[in-house]
C-alpha cells in the first residue's frame, strides 16, 4: 500500500542472497578457439553481418552494422578467421544468424582502439555515436541499447540519471565486483552519461548488502571530484527493477505504460557506465564483460571475464566444470534468469551470470490449487493481483486479464516465489501478455 | 551426449511454503483451545474433537473417490475443518452431531464447489449454521457443559446459560424496564455488573460455550503463532474485533449510548475464535488490503447488529459466513492502484 514506506516501493520479497563470489576478484577467462556471436543480443532490429566466411578480423572490429536505430552493432570477440556466418543456438531459443570466429591464437586488437584526448570535450553526439558503434546495450540484462536511452525526445528533459547498482538477483555479484574493481572507469563513465544527459541531478544506488561498494564509490567519487550522490537501498527484491529504483530514489511513479523520462530519469547499470567509458574514452566496442559463475551445480563458483561470444563449456571449464548432479542452467539470476535446455549457446552482452542449480533445487513441484492467501498480491511490487490475472489467462480471458493490468507486469517473479501452491504465475503471465499483444496487433 | 538441462518458466528459487504445511501451522495453532476444551470439559470434549476430523477427513476422501479426483486428505485443510466444526458445538451435543456437522461442512460447503480453493463459503461454518438451522435445542443449549472450576455462565447468578445468553437475557429487562417486576429488574442489574466483573473467567475459558470458544488467552497464543508466521494478517482480526469493541461500546450499553462493556464483547462468545482462525480463512476472505479491512468491518457491525438486536445471543458465525459470499465483490471493489497509475 505505501503506507509506511516512502524511501522504497511497496510490495517485494527476501530470497536468500547466496552472493557466495562476492569476494572473489574477477579473473579472466582465457582466450576462446572459437566464439559464435549472434547479430541480436540487445533489445530492437537485429544488426547486419558486414563478414564473409573466410574474413580475416582484429579483436574489436565490427562484424555487423547496426539494422536501425534501436539497434546496435556486433564485434569481433577474439582475433582470427570467420568460419561461418549461419543461424546458431541463442540463449532465447530460437537459432539466430550468427558469426562463428576461429582464434588464430595471438589477440590482435584492432588498432583504431587507443585512448582519446579529451574526450569529455567532444560534442554529445559524436559521444552517443561512439557509444551506439561500440555495440553497447544495457549490460544489467535487459540488453536495451543504451544510446536510445540517452537520446530523449526534446519534449522530455532529463533532470535525474541513477546509476543502478543494486544487483538485487540472489546469486550475481557482476556488478559487485565491477564497482569495486573498476571504480574508477564506472565514475568516468557516469561522468560521460551526465554530460550526455546535462542532467542536474546522479544518484548511485547500491543495496546496502554491498556496504564495501558503497563506500569505496563514495570515496573515490569525492576524491575525483565529481560528488555524486551515493545511495544505500534496502535490500529487497526487486530493488533493481527499473520503475522500483525510480521510486526509491526519487520518490516518483513512472505512469504505468510510461517510461523512466516521463519523470525525467534515466537508469543506467554500473557495468554499462563502465563500458560508456571505454567507447567514448578509448573507442573500445564491448567485446567481454564479467560473468558470475555460481551455484551448487558448479565446481568453483568465480566471476570472470569473458568474451563475448564465448560458449557455456568454455566458461565452465575455467570453473572445474559442472558437477554430476547438475540440474539446471540459468542465464542470469534465479528470479529472473532464463533456463537453458543445453550449453551449445555463447555469453552475450546481457549474460551477467551463469548459474547452475543441482538436481534437488531444479526438481518441478506439483502444483495445487490457489487458496487465495493473497501473498501474490501482497508481494507484487506493480500493485497487480497476479492470481487473479493467472486465473483469468487460464481461462483464456485475455480481455479480463488486461482489464487486470496483466501489461504492467514487470516479470519479476516475487508472486510465484511466495505462492504456497506452487502456481506458475509467472509462466501464466507471460503467455498471457504475449495473447494481448497478439490481439492487440490484430486489432491493428 | 550432450548435458540436457531442466527447462521451465522463471522464477527459478521459491520460498518453502506450501498449502499443506500452512494448513497443519493452523492446525498446529489450534491445538491449546484443544487442550484447554478437554480440561474444561473433561474427556467427552476429544470425542468430539476426534469424530469431528475423523468424519471430515473420511468425506473428502470418498467423495474424491467418487468424483475421480486426485486424493487431497494429506493436504491437511480436511482435519482443520473437522477441528473447527468440533470447536463450534458445545460438550453436550450428542456424538453423533459433530459426524453429521462435518460431513454437511465438508460435502456441501467444499467438495460439491470443486474442493480446496473453490469453496465459496467456510465449510466449517456452513456445517455449524447448517446444525443450528437442523437441531436448534442442541446448538443453543449449553446447561450440562459445566466448565472445570467454573459455571456455564461464569458468574454466580443464570448459571446455566452462557454469558452472551445472560447478557442478552438481562439486556432484554433492563431496556424494557417497564414490562418486568422489580424484583426480575434488580436480577437483571445485578447479573449486568456480575459480568462486567467475569472478564477473567472469560479470558482463561472458565465458561461454558462450544469447545474452542472459551479460553481467549489459549487461542491467542494459536493466533500469535499464526501471525508470527504470517499465516495470516493484522488486517480481518484487528479491524473485525475493532469494529465489534467500538459498535458495543458505543451501542451495547443500558444506561445510554457509549456505556456497553467492549471488552467483554470482546471476550465472549467466539469472536476471538472466528475473527482470528474462521474469518482469515484464505480462501473465503478477500485478498486486496482494503477488501480485507473492509470484510472486517463488515463482519463486526453485522456480528454486534445480532448480538444486540438479532434474536440469536450470538451472531460469529452468521456475520462471517454472510462476508464470505461479499468476498467477490470486495475484491473487485478493492482493486489495489497500480503501479504509477490511476486507481484502477
Amino acid at each position: 500500500m505505501g503506507l509506511f514506506n516512502s524511501n522504497s516501493f511497496s510490495g517485494g520479497i527476501h530470497p536468500p542472497e547466496k552472493k557466495n563470489t562476492s569476494k572473489k576478484q574477477i579473473e579472466k577467462c582465457p582466450i576462446p578457439k572459437e566464439v559464435v556471436i549472434p547479430v541480436q543480443q540487445h533489445i530492437g532490429a537485429p544488426s547486419k553481418p558486414i563478414v564473409e566466411k573466410g574474413d580475416t578480423v582484429l579483436v574489436g572490429q565490427p562484424i555487423s552494422e547496426a539494422g536501425g536505430f534501436v539497434s546496435v552493432p556486433s564485434h569481433a570477440s577474439i582475433s582470427g578467421t570467420v568460419k561461418a556466418v549461419e543461424e546458431r543456438p541463442h540463449p532465447l531459443g530460437t537459432p539466430v544468424l550468427s558469426v562463428v570466429i576461429e582464434s588464430d591464437g595471438e589477440d590482435n586488437w584492432d588498432p583504431s582502439i587507443t585512448p582519446q584526448e579529451n574526450y569529455l570535450e567532444l560534442d554529445k553526439k559524436e559521444m552517443i555515436t561512439r557509444i551506439q558503434s561500440a555495440g553497447i546495450a544495457g549490460m544489467g540484462g535487459a540488453t536495451f541499447p543504451t544510446h536510445v536511452k540517452l537520446s530523449p525526445p526534446p519534449d522530455k528533459p532529463i533532470n535525474t540519471l541513477i546509476l543502478n547498482g543494486v544487483e538485487c538477483e540472489p546469486y550475481l555479484t557482476s556488478d559487485h565486483r565491477v564497482m569495486l574493481e573498476e571504480p574508477e572507469k564506472v565514475l568516468k563513465g557516469i561522468q560521460i552519461l551526465t554530460k550526455i544527459l546535462g542532467c542536474s541531478r546522479t544518484v548511485i544506488g547500491i543495496e546496502s548488502n554491498k556496504p564495501d561498494a558503497v563506500k569505496l564509490i563514495k570515496k573515490m567519487s569525492t576524491e575525483m571530484g565529481l560528488d555524486y550522490e551515493v545511495i544505500s537501498l534496502h535490500v529487497k527484491y526487486p530493488q533493481g527493477a527499473e520503475k522500483q529504483l525510480i521510486k526509491a530514489v526519487t520518490g516518483k511513479f513512472v505512469p504505468a505504460g510510461g517510461l523512466p523520462m516521463d519523470v525525467g530519469c534515466v537508469v543506467q547499470n554500473v557495468g554499462t557506465a563502465a563500458a560508456v567509458y571505454d567507447a567514448v574514452a578509448q573507442k573500445k566496442p564491448l567485446v567481454e564483460r564479467v560473468v558470475t559463475v555460481t551455484g551448487n551445480g558448479i565446481k568453483e563458483a568465480k566471476n570472470i571475464l569473458v568474451r563475448i561470444g564465448t560458449s557455456y563449456s568454455d566458461v565452465f571449464e575455467q570453473c572445474g566444470g559442472i558437477k554430476e548432479n547438475a540440474g539446471k542452467l540459468i542465464l542470469g539470476g534465479p528470479m529472473m534468469g532464463l533456463a537453458q535446455s543445453s550449453m551449445e549457446a555463447p555469453v552475450i552482452k546481457g549474460t551477467s551470470g551463469l548459474l547452475v542449480l543441482d538436481e534437488k533445487e531444479s526438481k518441478r513441484r506439483q502444483v495445487t490449487a490457489c487458496i487465495s492467501c493473497a501473498r501474490c498480491v501482497d508481494v507484487c511490487p506493480m500493485g497487480l493481483m497476479p492470481k487473479t490475472i493467472a486465473g483469468f489467462v487460464k481461462n483464456d480471458r485475455f480481455d479480463d486479464a488486461k482489464k487486470y493490468n496483466v501489461m504492467d507486469c514487470i516479470e519479476c517473479g516475487s508472486c510465484a516465489y511466495v505462492c504456497p501452491a506452487h502456481i506458475n504465475l509467472v509462466h501464466l503471465i507471460k503467455y498471457g501478455k504475449s495473447q494481448v499483444l497478439k490481439e492487440i496487433k490484430k486489432a491493428g | 551426449m550432450e548435458k540436457k538441462f531442466f527447462v521451465s518458466s522463471s522464477p527459478h528459487v521459491f520460498d518453502k511454503e506450501s498449502t499443506s504445511k500452512i494448513m497443519f501451522t493452523v492446525n498446529l495453532s489450534l491445538v491449546p483451545a484443544g487442550i484447554g476444551a478437554v480440561y474444561f470439559f473433561g474427556l467427552r470434549a476429544l470425542w468430539i474433537i476426534l469424530i469431528g476430523i475423523a468424519t471430515a477427513v473420511i468425506t473428502e476422501a470418498l467423495m474424491n473417490k467418487m468424483m475421480k479426483k486426485p486424493q487431497t486428505i494429506s493436504d491437511g485443510s480436511a482435519i482443520l475443518t473437522g477441528l473447527l466444526l468440533a470447536y463450534n458445538v458445545s460438550a453436550q451435543v450428542p456424538l453423533w452431531m459433530p459426524a453429521v456437522g462435518s460431513f454437511f461442512a465438508i460435502a456441501v460447503g467444499k467438495m460439491v464447489f470443486g474442493g480446496l480453493g473453490f469453496n465459496p463459503m467456510n465449510p466449517a461454518l456452513l456445517g455449524r449454521a447448517f446444525l443450528l438451522a437442523s437441531w436448534p435445542t442442541h446448538m443453543t443449549i449449553f446447561d450440562k457443559a459445566i466448565p472445570k472450576g467454573g459455571t456455564v455462565s461464569g458468574i454466580d447468578m443464570m448459571t446455566q446459560a452462557t454469558p452472551l445468553n445472560v447478557l442478552k437475557q438481562s439486556r432484554q429487562v433492563l431496556l424494557n424496564a417497564s414490562d418486568y417486576p422489580v424484583d426480575k429488574f434488580t436480577q437483571a442489574h445485578d447479573a449486568m455488573s456480575q459480568l462486567s466483573d467475569s472478564i477473567g473467567n472469560l479470558f482463561f475459558g472458565r465458561i461454558g460455550g462450544c469447545l474452542g470458544e472459551t479460553s481467549a488467552i489459549l487461542l491467542l497464543i494459536g493466533a500469535a503463532i499464526l501471525m508470527y508466521k504470517r499465516y495470516i494478517g493484522w488486517k480481518i482480526p484487528f479491524s473485525y474485533i475493532g469494529t465489534v469493541a467500538l459498535l458495543s461500546w458505543i451501542f451495547g450499553g443500558t444506561d445510554g449510548l457509549f456505556t456497553g462493556n467492549a471488552l467483554f464483547h470482546v471476550m465472549s462468545g467466539g469472536l476471538i475464535l472466528g475473527a482470528f482462525f474462521m474469518a482469515t480463512d484464505m480462501v473465503t476472505s478477500p485478498v486486496t488490503f482494503w477488501g480485507r479491512i473492509y470484510f472486517g468491518i463488515g463482519c463486526g457491525v453485522i456480528t454486534v447488529l445480532i448480538r444486540l438486536v438479532g434474536g440469536y445471543p450470538e451472531g460469529v458465525s452468521y456475520s462471517i459466513l454472510l462476508m464470505n459470499l461479499m468476498t467477490p465483490l470486495l475484491d473487485r471493489w478493492t482493486r489495489p492502484k497500480v503501479f504509477g497509475g490511476a486507481k484502477a
